[in-house]
C-alpha cells in the first residue's frame, strides 16, 4: 500500500505546479471575460451580473463598429496580398535554381527579425517624407510587410520534390506555365496557403503599433481599444476585448480544423 | 530536361518575374524605410525644423542625457528578468506536458496552455490591470483574507510590467521547449540510466543539454519581442520609469523629434543584433 501511495505523493507537487501555472495563465483572461458580463459600471468585484448591457454598448457604438469594419478590411486585404506575393516568391525560389537563393531567402524573411515598433517608425518617417497621407492603405501596407515573410516561409517550407514531379508531369502533358501554377500547384499547396492566410489574418487583426503609428482618422479595432483605455477600467473594454479574443480563437480553431485534420487523413 | 537553351533562359526570367513583387515590396516598405530612418538618425531637429546635416549629435545626446540612457538600462534589466523568469516557469510545464501527461491529452493540454496567446496584445495588458490595480481582483482577495486593511495597487510599476510580460512569454517558451522535448528519443535517458546515472544526473547531463536549442530559440524570441514592446510597459508600468520603446514614442508624440527617435530605434536594433550574434551558435543548431 505504501509503495503504491509513494509515487502518488511524489507526483503531488507536479500537479500543484500545473494547477498554479494554468491558473496564472488563465487568471487575466477569465477576469476579462467574467467582468464583461458585469451588471454595474466598474469591472471589479463584487460581480453582479450577468448582464449583456456592455456588449450592447459595444455593438451600438458607431466608432467601434467602424473600427471593426476597418480591421476586417485591413486583415483580409493585407493577408490576401501577403499570401499571393509569398506564394509566388516561394514558387520561384523552390522551383528554379536562382543564383544567391539563400541570400534572397534571408532577404525576404528579414522583417521577421525586426521589432514591429521599428518597422512602424521607418514607415511613418518614409510616408511623412514622401507626403503620403496616413490611412487604412498605409496600415495595410505595413501589415503586408510583417505578414509576407511569414506566408513566404510557410509556403516555402511545404514545397517538396514530389509536387515538383507532378508539376513536371502537367507540363509534359502540355499545360502552360500559368495553368500549372493555377490548376496544379495552388490546389496542391492549398493547406499551406490557407495556413499562411489565416495566420496573417490573426496577426493583422491583433496588430497595434503599426496601425497606431501610420493611421489617422480611420483606425483599426486595437487602436480604438487603446484610446478607450484612457477612461480607465471599464466593462465596455472588457466586452470588446472578449469579443476580439473570441474572433481570434475561432480563426485559430478553424485553421486547426481545416488544415491539420486534413493532413492527418 | 528537353528544354532548349532559349526556353531555359525564359524560365529563369519568369522566375525572377514571380519573385519580383515580393522582392520590391520588401525593398520599398522595409529596407528603404530602415535606410531612411538610419539617415534621419544622423540629422537633427532644431526648433521645429529638420536640419539635414550629418552628425552623431543624437547618439552623443543619448549617452550624455541620463534619462535616455537610463531607459535602455531599464529595458535591458526588465528584459533579462522576464527572460529568466519565463524560462524557469516554462521549462517545468513543458517537461510535465511532454513526459507526464498521457499522449492523447498532450495536444489538448498544450492548446489550453497557449489559448490566452490569442487575446489581442492591448487587451492582454488591460486584463492584468483588472487583476493588479487598486480595487482589482488581487487587492480584493487580500482584503477578504484580512491580509490588508485598505485596497492596494500592484499596477504602475516595474513588477506589473514584468508580470504582464512573463504571462505572455511563458506560453511562447512552453511551446518551443515542448517542441524540443518531444523530439528527444527516450533511449538517451535509458542509456544514461543503464550507465548508472540517477534521474537527476540523467536530467542535468542528458536531457537539459539536449533541450538547450529549444530554450535558446524561445529565450531569443522572448528577448527580441520583449525589448521592442511599447504596449505592456505603457499600460502596466506607468510613467515613473520608462523603457526604451516608451522613450522612442515620447520623442515622436510629445516632441516630434524624429531624428532622435530614429537614433533610439537604431540603438534598439543594435542591441537586438548583438544578442542575435551572441545566440547565433545555438540558433543555428536548431536549424540544422
Amino acid at each position: 500500500m505504501i509503495h503504491r501511495a509513494l509515487p502518488a505523493l511524489r507526483a503531488a507537487p507536479v500537479w500543484i505546479y500545473v494547477i498554479l501555472i494554468y491558473g496564472f495563465i488563465f487568471l487575466p483572461v477569465g477576469v476579462l471575460v467574467l467582468f464583461s458580463f458585469q451588471g454595474s459600471r466598474v469591472p471589479v468585484p463584487p460581480f453582479n451580473g450577468p448582464s449583456l448591457q456592455w456588449y450592447e454598448a459595444v455593438f451600438t457604438d458607431e466608432r467601434m463598429m467602424d473600427a471593426l469594419t476597418n480591421s476586417v478590411i485591413v486583415a483580409l486585404a493585407s493577408s490576401l496580398v501577403s499570401v499571393v506575393l509569398g506564394f509566388l516568391a516561394a514558387y520561384a525560389l523552390a522551383r528554379h535554381r536562382l543564383p544567391f537563393a539563400r541570400v534572397l531567402q534571408g532577404f525576404l524573411t528579414a522583417p521577421l527579425t525586426v521589432s514591429y515598433l521599428i518597422i512602424a517608425m521607418g514607415l511613418l518617417i518614409t510616408f511623412n517624407q514622401l507626403g503620403v497621407p496616413k490611412s487604412l492603405l498605409t496600415v495595410g501596407i505595413g501589415h503586408v510587410v510583417i505578414n509576407l515573410p511569414l506566408c513566404f516561409a510557410i509556403v516555402y517550407s511545404q514545397m517538396g520534390a514530389h509536387q515538383a514531379n507532378i508539376e513536371r508531369a502537367a507540363r509534359d502533358l502540355g499545360a502552360r506555365e500559368w495553368q500549372v501554377l493555377a490548376l496544379v500547384t495552388v490546389p496542391m499547396m492549398w493547406p499551406a496557403l490557407f495556413a499562411g492566410f489565416f495566420l496573417s489574418v490573426t496577426f493583422s487583426w491583433d496588430e497595434f503599433i503599426i496601425a497606431f503609428m501610420v493611421s489617422r482618422f480611420e483606425v483599426t479595432l486595437p487602436v480604438e481599444i487603446w484610446s478607450m483605455l484612457r477612461t480607465g477600467l471599464n466593462p465596455k473594454t472588457n466586452a470588446v476585448g472578449s469579443f476580439v479574443f473570441l474572433i481570434s480563437v475561432a480563426t485559430v480553431l478553424l485553421l486547426d480544423f481545416v488544415v491539420f485534420r486534413r493532413k492527418k487523413t | 530536361m528537353t528544354d532548349r537553351p532559349p526556353r531555359y533562359l525564359s524560365a529563369r526570367v519568369r522566375a525572377w518575374g514571380l519573385l519580383l513583387p515580393a522582392f520590391l515590396w520588401t525593398i520599398a516598405f522595409f529596407f528603404a524605410p530602415l535606410a531612411i530612418m538610419g539617415l534621419y538618425s544622423l540629422w537633427q531637429r532644431v526648433g521645429t525644423r529638420l536640419v539635414s546635416e550629418i552628425s552623431l549629435q543624437n547618439y552623443e545626446k543619448f549617452f550624455a542625457k541620463s534619462f535616455l540612457f537610463q531607459s535602455l538600462v531599464n529595458s535591458i534589466e526588465v528584459t533579462v528578468m522576464v527572460t529568466v523568469i519565463s524560462v524557469l516557469l516554462a521549462y517545468p510545464l513543458a517537461y510535465i506536458l511532454a513526459e507526464r501527461v498521457p499522449r492523447r491529452w498532450q495536444r489538448l493540454a498544450l492548446i489550453l496552455a497557449i489559448l490566452p496567446f490569442w487575446t489581442s496584445y492591448v487587451v492582454r495588458s488591460y486584463s492584468w490591470l483588472l487583476v493588479l490595480s487598486e480595487g482589482g481582483i488581487l487587492s480584493n482577495f487580500l482584503l477578504d483574507m484580512g491580509i490588508t486593511e485598505d485596497p492596494v495597487s500592484f499596477a504602475n510599476n516595474r513588477g506589473a510590467t514584468v508580470v504582464g510580460f512573463v504571462h505572455f512569454f511563458v506560453m511562447l517558451l512552453t511551446l518551443t521547449i515542448y517542441a524540443n522535448l518531444v523530439q528527444l528519443s527516450p533511449s538517451y535517458r535509458k542509456a544514461a540510466a543503464d550507465l548508472g546515472a540517477g534521474p537527476l544526473r540523467a536530467f542535468l547531463h542528458v536531457t537539459l543539454p539536449l533541450t538547450l536549442p529549444g530554450i535558446m530559440v524561445g529565450a531569443f524570441l522572448t528577448f527580441v519581442l520583449c525589448i521592442g514592446d511599447y504596449i505592456t510597459p505603457q499600460i502596466l508600468g506607468g510613467s515613473r520609469e520608462l523603457l526604451l520603446p516608451q522613450t522612442i514614442m515620447m520623442q515622436i508624440a510629445r516632441r516630434s523629434d524624429f531624428p532622435m527617435a530614429s537614433a533610439l530605434a537604431m540603438i534598439l536594433m543594435a542591441v537586438v543584433s548583438l544578442v542575435y550574434l551572441a545566440c547565433a551558435r545555438w540558433l543555428k543548431i536548431d536549424r540544422v
